[in-house]
């Protein structure tokens, strides 16, 4: 978490898998589908590669850049909303993806901050977050996504 | 990390108290988050141990501060195992409409 971080949010769930299963399935496109409602990203997973998060339709919602990236422990992203102009305007925040195995579980943090005083965006992903993280969990655990659909 | 130890650590008022400040302000001090409660400094710390364990709440080094951040996972996870499941049957309904909807245009 950079020091300038004045909105943060942080999500922690534990996955019973391997940190490699649990990197291809928060990364590559034919496991995001199917439980990021069919969203999928768009990188060359390397420091200064361009990433782009695109809707099912194709449309992009998100763009960045891989700012730090250590398969499969840890991945640093700058974050750009381009889908809601007020989101836009607030420039990037950065996301941090953390894998921590132990045994046969998975610590997966999260901490999605802005340098913005009460960013929108922090709170935008707040709802999203934990419904994409719960449907990941199952997916891993049970071979099945909790729901396809946007609820 | 069971249901179980999510429903104690949310079975307690001052834990519920403590979970709506962090809600209120995300990524506190154990100061901060003493400030104006009827607490002691150690219950507030065993309650926030507690919370911790459910993984309720997280806990990020910043310089050398701790900070607490409230986790929304296992309180989705509940919605969605508790709540959500007595609307399923909306769900369904409408998935279905979708379905024959989508269907016809073929």
């Amino acid at each position: 978490m950079s020091e300038a971080a004045q909105s943060t949010f942080v999500y922690v769930t534990y996955i019973r898998t391997s940190a490699e299963k649990l990197w291809s399935a928060l990364f590559q496109p034919e496991f995001t589908r199917q439980y990021w409602y069919g969203m999928d990203m768009v990188c060359d997973w390397k420091v200064g590669a361009s990433w782009q998060l695109r809707f099912a339709d194709g449309r992009v919602g998100d763009t960045g850049e891989v700012l730090e990236i250590d398969p499969p422990r840890r991945l640093v992203l700058r974050w750009q909303n381009e889908f809601r102009p007020e989101l836009k305007a607030e420039g990037p925040a950065t996301c941090v993806f953390d894998l921590a195995p132990s045994g046969e579980i998975v610590k997966l943090t999260i901490t999605h901050s802005s340098a913005r005083k009460d960013s929108q965006l922090i709170v935008a992903v707040c709802g999203g977050w934990p419904k994409i993280l719960s449907n990941l969990k199952s997916l891993l655990e049970t071979g099945e996504p909790m729901t396809r659909e946007r609820l | 990390m069971s249901e179980d130890e999510v429903f104690r650590a949310l079975a307690d008022a001052s834990r519920r108290t403590l979970l709506d400040r962090l809600h209120r302000r995300n990524g506190q001090t154990l100061n901060e988050l003493c400030e104006g409660l009827d607490m002691s400094r150690q219950a507030v710390t065993k309650h926030l141990s507690i919370l911790e364990g459910a993984n309720l709440i997280a806990v990020q080094r910043q310089g050398r501060e701790k900070l607490h951040f409230i986790n929304p996972v296992p309180i989705n996870d509940i919605a969605e195992r508790w709540l959500a499941k007595f609307q399923r049957s909306h769900l369904r309904a409408v998935s279905a409409l979708k379905k024959a909807l989508e269907n016809d245009h073929e």
